[in-house]
């Protein structure tokens, strides 16, 4: 980003910061209302991911081309007409792709309109960057928050249904973990994976870690 | 001797300390636990003796783990994830799957225990947390039960209890059959609220009853209980608070309508009631430190267990009013805070 004082980043490292650094599920944790309600299955997950690629690459690209003509006064609206319009294309793109698919993400397509990835890189990117840094971001954001659901949706749908992308697995005896195409299978899976990406990361070293305010004192 | 420790030392209380470790405290408890489990192991033969196991080993195992991975030092000799593994395996249904019993016993140690920071540091009882699980995950095997005293249990196991991992157990009921005829595989409180038929307490008391593999017999569960309460490992509030609560409670229902509603006795003697008043309730971390919200503890999760008996779907309510019980634990002390001696009596 450019904060003055700050070397600029390569489009490889924009790129890149979607997909590691500043993960929107692993790292930001934004977006987590389609993140858990969507991340039944692998299909859900993954269609869910690319819609909201979609809607962000397409709506952050305008954004970032009309910068400098929009009022700092009406940005924000400006933004979520930009976004909602774009929303309605996949909404409908969609619906004549897989009827089946649209029932089953139900009112979270529309709901794209409020996803505060969306938002806050319209806000933090591209308004403050030329069109192609802010595609490459935008993109690597996409394919993040693609990552992030595919990686929920995989676990809940393999251990839920003992499937992926509705092949079974382990034959017709698998014995089903109602719990986890339930809501508190949500929880349980993003918590293993934020330890797992935390754990790698603590290992690493490559992550911005939040440090705690108040540090535990190990007795 | 030098100067300091000739100085009159001043400190707040306590001033006298006894010489009791939470190691004690912890393998007295793994004592008392010890007759109900050769129990359940006499009712159930094999498949119990292999549920005990497994999850008292899956427990210490998954606490080791975690403590290499956290690099902290080796808390197995503490004795509570044995407590964890061997309360675990009491609360589940003796046929059940060992696969299963792997992941209860994990989730109870991770998720119950070792994320809060181990010993001391967890909000929910942590075998509790895994029964909740298991019993989120797998509705079916945990409501599948198997006849107390079959014939044949020390040379067979239940054919469930062997199921190969992530598969489907097989029918429980041609080896039922077997054992018993004409066994229906309904607890004495799925009986009560589904067929409306009351066992008889004689059953109830020496654990002829289908039931989970620990929670049959009430007086040898009293009689541990007891044990650790006189040596004051327990603080008998909390049973005598949660028995005395649901008895009371049942005790008006039926009151108020004889025909729908059993008698206490029914109610204090059947489901998980006596176990998880006397061993689980009364885990000192996760229960009020303030005698009068130990009270107020007990009588909820007394009066809890009864209505979610009553009213609710589920045959038996006792894990979820004790982890209830577990997440209002810091706000009833909160709110029970012994008056401070010579304070004044009123604020203005």
């Amino acid at each position: 980003m450019a904060i003055p004082g700050q070397k600029e980043l390569t489009y490889l490292e924009e790129f890149m910061e979607g997909i590691w650094k500043q993960n929107p599920v692993f790292v930001m944790v934004l977006g987590m209302c389609p993140t858990l309600a969507v991340s039944v299955s692998a299909v859900n997950s993954l269609s869910m991911g690319l819609a909201t690629a979609f809607v962000l690459v397409c709506s952050t690209l305008l954004v970032s081309l009309i910068r400098k003509l929009v009022p700092k006064e009406v940005r924000i609206a400006t933004y979520i007409v930009i976004i909602a319009t774009f929303v309605t294309v996949v909404d409908y793109l969609i619906q004549a792709i897989s009827l089946a698919l649209y029932e089953a993400l139900g009112a979270f397509i529309q709901l794209i309109v409020v996803n505060c990835i969306i938002l806050g890189r319209a806000e933090a990117h591209a308004s403050k960057n030329p069109p192609f840094r802010t595609v490459v971001n935008a993109l690597g954001m996409g394919i993040g928050f693609s990552i992030g659901l595919f990686a929920l949706g995989s676990v809940r749908e393999i251990l839920g249904a003992g499937k992926l992308f509705g092949i079974p697995l382990f034959g017709p005896d698998f014995q089903p973990w109602v719990v986890m195409v339930l809501p508190p299978g949500g929880f349980f899976v993003l918590g293993a994976w934020l330890l797992l990406f935390n754990w790698l990361s603590s290992r690493k070293g490559g992550l911005e870690r939040v440090e705690p305010v108040e540090g535990h004192v190990h007795g | 001797m030098n100067l300091h420790t000739t100085r009159i030392e001043l400190r707040t209380s306590p001033h006298v300390v006894k010489g009791l470790s939470v190691e004690d405290i912890m393998f007295n408890v793994v004592l008392a636990l010890l007759p109900i489990a050769a129990f359940s192991i006499w009712q159930y033969g094999l498949s119990a003796l292999v549920l005990l196991l497994t999850a008292t080993v899956t427990c210490l195992l998954t606490e080791r783990l975690f403590n290499y991975w956290s690099g902290e030092p080796n808390t197995l000799s503490d004795w509570s994830a044995t407590i964890t593994g061997l309360l675990l395996a009491l609360t589940l249904p003796p046929s059940f799957p060992l696969w299963m019993t792997v992941v209860a016993g994990f989730v109870a140690i991770a998720l119950g225990k070792v994320m809060f920071g181990g010993i001391g540091h967890n909000v929910f009882n942590p075998a509790l947390v895994g029964r909740a699980f298991v019993q989120a995950a797998f509705p079916v095997s945990i409501s599948t039960w198997a006849p107390a005293y079959a014939s044949h249990r020390f040379t067979e196991f239940i054919p469930t209890t062997l199921t190969w991992p992530l598969m489907t157990p097989p029918n429980i009921g041609p080896w039922a059959k077997q054992a018993l005829d004409g066994f229906t595989g309904a607890t004495p409180l799925a009986r009560w609220k589904f067929e409306h038929v009351a066992t008889a307490p004689y059953d109830l008391l020496t654990g002829a009853a289908t039931a989970s593999s620990g929670e049959t017999s009430a007086i040898l569960i009293l009689l541990c209980g007891a044990y650790l309460a006189a040596r004051r490992f327990m603080d008998w509030r909390i049973p005598v608070a949660v028995l005395g609560s649901a008895a009371l409670v049942a005790f008006l229902f039926q009151l108020w309508n004889p025909a729908r509603f059993p008698d206490p006795g029914f109610v204090l003697l059947s489901g998980g009631l006596m176990l998880g008043a006397v061993f689980m309730a009364t885990d000192m971390a996760t229960s009020p430190v303030t005698p009068r919200g130990v009270w107020v503890y007990g009588a909820l999760i007394g009066i809890v267990t009864v209505v979610i008996r009553y009213f609710g779907g589920l045959t038996e309510g006792v894990m979820y009013a004790i982890l209830l019980g577990n997440a209002l634990a810091p706000l009833i002390d909160q709110y029970m805070q012994p008056k401070v001696f010579g304070s004044a009596g009123r604020k203005t």
